[in-house]
């Protein structure tokens, strides 16, 4: 495998993400971005296969519209990674900010710590690769707003509460939150409902926690039972009968 | 105890001596007014929109049409449309939704504006004869350019250009999204942009791979729902347009009901089959003109900074400092959407009531960012309304760059103006997906329609600066002093920057 380093110290992100492109484009395969501190839009519209190491800490809408590669970050996140992204994968060593997986349309994205509020909000799906958010720490209030599809999974590691916050799903019209505990009917955002995790539901999150898992060395057997709480739309019309003609 | 019935508000007749029971008003309306029995035509005048289809296709002029057969007890405050509004709500307790612009009697200030030309002392030019430039460059333009000269003694630009988008006329194609309106439409719209040089919107439904061969005259939208947004279709467009707002609904989203998401518009903006496509009032990772900033940056970064960026919000009390902020966000253009901007749906009590008139919006934001210094930094897309060639070269002389004009290009391909887009029946085959309809509309000669009305009003535009002694569209830009208000108030033609008539 072709591997290739930048040294990203005091770099703009426009002839970062130049080099980054450059690079894939001559076939590179892996990317190793050492002394990352704050560049925005780090894979930005990015395809390929190509896998990127980022050391250090990115700037918000890391992989936005990132349709492809794989982004290893050792580190923290600012918001919105994988803003509008489609397909790939991004893994985060550690917490991300506010608007995680902004309006993703497919791909995942492993945060192994704790995320900031509205986390995958519109989150959506297209085809047969529904976009996945899993958190292995802590989300905050309007987790799942307005979702229009794909899969939140927060497993609230180190806590008995994995969202303490409110307005989860508000707005939901699509997909699901799966959310490890107990999670309160006043939490619930308008157009929000739980509905019981049972045996067949595990099944089918299983091998994301196991990948989840394996991207962070941690033991997934804490994590196969069903002690969860799914998060459902009530309707997928959530206006329908909120209007009428002229 | 029921509310009973509404009266009619249209009613249709058939003159039988004229009429030849060719049936065509039954085959043409959508909406059911016209059925056949015993060989009889009937009418049920209730299913009416006045879309004027059957008017437009009888071939004896039988169909007769009035609006309002009955009267109410007459009232300035009380009209019928307030009184009937109140009855439609109490049965439902719901939102009134309503289709097009704006449709209050608000004086428009187009009408109330006047153009300058020449007499005597300073010579009109025959466009016949003289070449008259309309040729019109959206995107920044540098303060000031530094020029070196080479060895071999040439003279080269040295400042870098930012990307700009060449239009043969200040005349654009504004957003209308697949989904809004048929495949066909957008079809003829984009044909029409091709033929004449100029360019149109996706609007927010993303881009059908039928419009692929008209991409470079496209500008890709990208709004709060982020549909049909990925890098694919970044990169197909011409431009990039941020949506924040709309004129017709200014400070709310707007969705596709699920029942409109068939096969092929769940394709173009990539979601699931019948779902709800929800565009959120606000976009969910702006919350500041510094967030709008980022995602300038974001889209032009993942575009390699090729593309122009437009910002399109609606006309508010606000919009010069908005424009002026736009303008620091590495934005190419500012795109203004006035109140009277057309819509597919929008609930009536916006459409009517929220929003200022372009005319003003247009003026103060060109005056803040000459004020500012900082004109050059950004183009300004005027939109909402633009009926005329007339508006357009009073748009420009109040600041425009360019218009986009959505309704009028509808209206070229058939539409009458009634209003009811958001039904999905619309029998000229444009806002609606039923495919019988759609393929009443032939993208071939639609696009004729919609470039000849393009072509005249650029016409009309040469003619009308010839007139006023202007050969090129960049001397006609923010020249309010060949423009008099004729009965505005005092304050507005302050706003305007422009004199009363006879001063």
């Amino acid at each position: 495998m072709t591997s290739r380093t930048i040294n990203a110290k005091n770099m703009h992100y426009t002839p970062l993400n130049k080099r980054i492109k450059e690079l894939v484009k001559t076939g590179v395969q892996e990317i190793v971005l050492e002394n990352v501190l704050g560049q925005r839009f780090i894979a930005n519209g990015l395809r390929g296969k190509v896998t990127i190491h980022i050391h250090g800490v990115p700037g918000g809408d890391l992989g936005m519209f990132m349709s492809g590669p794989t982004c290893i970050v050792h580190g923290n996140c600012e918001h919105a990674p994988g803003n509008t992204m489609a397909k790939g994968k991004i893994a985060i060593h550690g917490s991300a900010g506010d608007a995680v997986a902004h309006s993703m349309r497919g791909g995942k994205i492993f945060v192994r710590d704790n995320i900031g509020y509205r986390g995958g909000i519109h989150m959506k799906e297209y085809g047969d690769n529904p976009a996945v958010l899993i958190v292995g720490g802590l989300a905050q209030a309007f987790l799942g707003e307005y979702m229009a599809g794909g899969k939140i999974i927060v497993l609230g590691s180190g806590s008995d509460r994995a969202v303490d916050g409110r307005e989860i799903g508000s707005g939901i019209h699509g997909g699901e939150i799966i959310v490890r505990g107990d999670v309160d009917e006043k939490q619930l955002g308008v157009g929000a409902i739980t509905e019981d995790f049972g045996k067949e539901d595990l099944d089918a999150i299983k091998p994301l926690i196991l990948e989840f898992c394996e991207s962070f060395s941690l033991d997934p057997k804490q994590y196969l039972d069903t002690k969860y709480t799914r998060i459902v739309p009530a309707s997928s019309r959530p206006f329908a009968g909120k209007y009428t003609w002229e | 105890m029921s509310l009973g019935s509404i009266p009619m508000r249209y009613r249709v007749k058939i003159d039988r001596e004229q009429c030849m029971e060719c049936m065509r008003c039954i085959d043409n309306c959508s909406y059911g007014v016209f059925r056949e029995e015993n060989g009889k035509i009937h009418i049920d005048s209730r299913n009416c929109t006045v879309c004027h289809r059957c008017i437009s296709m009888c071939p004896r002029d039988a169909i007769d049409l009035h609006e309002r057969p009955v009267d109410y007890r007459s009232h300035p405050l009380w009209t019928p449309e307030a009184r009937e509004d109140i009855i439609n709500q109490a049965r439902g307790g719901k939102i009134i939704l309503s289709g097009m612009g704006n449709a209050k009697p608000y004086p428009v200030i187009f009408d109330r504006l006047v153009l300058d030309a020449c007499q005597v002392t300073n010579p009109s030019i025959d466009p016949l004869r003289e070449p008259m430039e309309l040729r019109t460059y959206i995107g920044k333009k540098p303060k000031q350019l530094h020029i070196t000269k080479n060895e071999a003694g040439d003279l080269e630009l040295e400042t870098e250009l930012s990307p700009n988008l060449k239009l043969d006329t200040p005349i654009m194609i504004g957003h209308m999204s697949y989904g809004a309106i048929s495949l066909n439409a957008q079809l003829s719209l984009a044909k029409a942009a091709a033929k004449v040089g100029t360019y149109m919107g996706t609007g927010e439904g993303g881009l059908h791979e039928h419009l692929h061969p008209y991409q470079n005259n496209m500008i890709v939208q990208v709004a709060s729902g982020r549909f049909g947004v990925d890098i694919d279709y970044l990169e197909r467009g011409a431009a990039i347009e941020i949506k924040i707002g709309q004129g017709a609904k200014p400070g709310i989203g707007g969705h596709l009901p699920g029942e409109k998401v068939c096969a092929d518009i769940s394709c173009t903006r990539m979601i699931p089959q019948g779902s709800d496509a929800i565009s959120p009032a606000p976009h969910h990772d702006i919350y500041s003109i510094e967030d709008l900033a980022q995602l300038v940056r974001s889209l032009k970064e993942a575009t390699n900074w090729e593309k122009p960026v437009f910002v399109k919000i609606a006309a508010v009390h606000n919009t010069a400092a908005i424009a002026a902020g736009i303008a620091r966000s590495s934005a190419d253009a500012v795109v203004i959407d006035g109140f009277r901007g057309g819509t597919g749906a929008a609930p009536k009590v916006f459409r009517d009531n929220v929003g200022i008139p372009i005319e003003a919006a247009i003026a103060s934001v060109d005056q803040k960012l000459h004020d500012q210094g900082i004109r050059n930094k950004l183009s300004v897309i005027a939109s909402g309304g633009i009926r005329n060639s007339a508006d357009i070269a009073k748009a420009i002389a109040l600041g425009a760059d360019a218009v986009y004009i959505g309704t009028a290009a509808l209206v070229s391909m058939g539409c009458r103006v009634c209003g009811n887009c958001y039904r999905g029946l619309c029998p000229w085959g444009i806002a609606t997906q039923r495919e019988d309809l759609v393929q009443r509309l032939d993208p071939e000669i639609e696009s004729e329609h919609v470039a000849n009305l393009i072509n005249s009003w650029t016409l009309e535009l040469s003619e009308i600066m010839g007139a006023a002694g202007i050969n090129s569209i960049e001397s006609l830009r923010s020249n309010r002093s060949r423009l008099r208000g004729y009965m505005l108030d005092e304050g507005t033609l302050e706003v305007l920057e422009v004199k009363p008539v006879g001063a």
